[in-house]
């Protein structure tokens, strides 16, 4: 078996093909071991990972520390809001009196984009970036393009459209190159105001409207509106939003055909999805969460691997 | 590099049929026994094992999963190599029942002692046996010892036990290969 071709997981851009084939059927194996009634290996009794979360995050997290444990790993948690960070301590300052605690990785999520690639240039660690700003979520990326090749069999000539906020979200930037790379046609859809300037660049396509998008596509993946991120208002009302790129069941069942439903999550509901879809069979949104543990556990135990005694 | 032939095609066979008449000695008809291959090369040595037992002995309740130790082993991060994983295919329960481990060759007992662990993700077997085709003497890490063997050969640590199956490399042969 090869190996991965990176020492961190910084962002998909850095990953090759042959990487995210590995990484998917490890996670094949890791989706066998969290089925069973005992559902935790010993693999990495001696590494010790410390889960850094400079933003708030409740599924990345849980996901994270729960495929950890599972590994059997050491696990520390730190999150901003109880800090020293609120006391003026640098991020490598922060990161480097966690790193003298003789910690192995590092899973780090933070505001700003490009932590996580600054932190793999000052500190000896395996760095898992969990999220960077608006730039890169990886591990969302393959867990959503796993969870598409476990429903649709590959995701090699899929069409998949990614709607809603593209401005301000690193799953969409992550997903456009996992889904690239393993030769799924990508468009976004949103409103003008929140798709980036020459994205085309990326050699996605551009819709900015829902109905002919969802036409086209065979997976939908819905984006959150991140209020939180907007410092400017990009579009009237939600209520304007929800009527042009919400989706709801009659807009599905007009379709030709049967598409499949995503969703990273927190969902709004009633604002890019409404419950009906949501909850509905054309929906994988917890099948998502259910990947991200195992491809998680492949991540870190694909890295950990790496790290020599 | 130098081989020979420690056992044809013959001979396997034969080891083949007396390890199955022995397994239906200790297990009748096999209403309480599993039988699982340790992954990678056990599983073609319990597939073949279970099939004899099918169509020649006429035993039809074989139940036969196969497990993969690599998360269980002991050498993570110890050699060059990355170790590779394999499917774990076990879709009984294990709880109470006889366990018989199903594995090529038996040298340093470490991944017997890796399947010992992995086996216990599954439930509470009643108790575990160990079949092994070649037992490679004088060359065990821990106190592990097979319950039914085929062959019992005296290797030097720079020789290697290579068995060879029809269903893989397409002859049923065991190898003694020389690495000097």
């Amino acid at each position: 078996m090869s190996e991965l071709s990176v020492n961190h997981l910084l962002g998909i851009k850095y990953l090759n093909k042959q990487d995210i084939q590995l990484i998917f059927e490890t996670t094949d194996h890791f989706k066998e071991v969290i089925n069973r009634s005992i559902k935790k290996v010993p693999s990495l009794r001696d590494i010790t990972i410390a889960n850094l979360f400079f933003e708030n995050s409740t599924r990345t997290k849980l996901s994270f520390e729960l495929a950890e444990k599972r590994l059997s790993a050491d696990v520390i948690n730190f999150s901003a809001s109880q800090s020293s960070v609120k006391k003026g301590e640098t991020l490598i300052d922060t990161v480097n009196n966690i790193l003298s605690m003789k910690v192995d990785m590092v899973v780090i999520r933070h505001p700003n984009a490009g932590a996580g690639v600054f932190l793999s240039k000052h500190i000896k660690a395996s760095i898992i970036n969990a999220g960077d700003g608006t730039h890169e979520h990886p591990t969302q990326a393959l867990l959503d393009t796993y969870s598409i090749r476990e429903r649709l069999g590959e995701v090699k000539g899929k069409n998949v459209v990614i709607v809603g906020d593209i401005l301000h979200s690193r799953v969409a930037l992550s997903n456009i190159f996992a889904l690239q790379l393993q030769g799924a046609d990508v468009m976004v859809c949103g409103p003008k105001t929140l798709i980036p300037k020459y994205i085309e660049k990326l050699g996605v396509k551009v819709e900015t409207n829902l109905r002919k998008a969802l036409n086209w596509c065979d997976v939908a993946n819905m984006l959150r509106v991140q209020n939180e991120r907007m410092d400017i208002s990009y579009f009237p009302s939600t209520r304007e939003y929800t009527q042009q790129f919400g989706v709801n069941k009659a807009l599905l069942e007009s379709l030709d055909k049967e598409i499949v439903i995503m969703h990273p999550g927190p969902i709004n509901r009633g604002v890019e999805i409404t419950s009906d879809v949501a909850d509905s069979n054309q929906a994988i949104i917890l099948n998502q969460v259910e990947n991200g543990v195992a491809i998680r556990m492949a991540v870190i135990y694909l890295l950990a691997s790496k790290i020599k005694q | 590099m130098s081989q020979k032939v420690l056992l044809n095609a013959k001979e396997v066979n034969i080891i083949l049929h007396r390890l199955a008449c022995q397994l239906i000695e200790n297990h009748n008809d096999f209403t309480n026994t599993v039988l699982i291959g340790i992954q990678p090369r056990g599983k073609y040595l319990a597939d073949r094992l279970a099939k004899m037992l099918k169509d020649d002995y006429k035993i039809k309740n074989i139940q036969l999963g196969h497990l993969d130790i690599t998360f269980f082993r002991d050498d993570f991060r110890r050699g060059d190599k990355p170790l590779e994983a394999n499917t774990t295919e076990i879709d009984f329960i294990i709880e109470n029942k006889n366990v018989v481990f199903i594995d090529d060759v038996l040298y340093t007992g470490r991944s017997i002692r890796a399947a010992l662990t992995a086996i216990q993700s599954f439930g509470r077997p009643s108790e575990i046996e160990l079949l092994t085709l070649i037992d490679r003497r004088f060359s065990r890490h821990l106190p592990i010892q097979p319950d039914y063997r085929g062959r019992q050969v005296d290797a030097i640590n720079n020789e290697k036990v290579k068995v060879n199956w029809i269903e893989n490399e397409g002859e049923d042969t065991v190898y003694l290969i020389n690495n000097e």
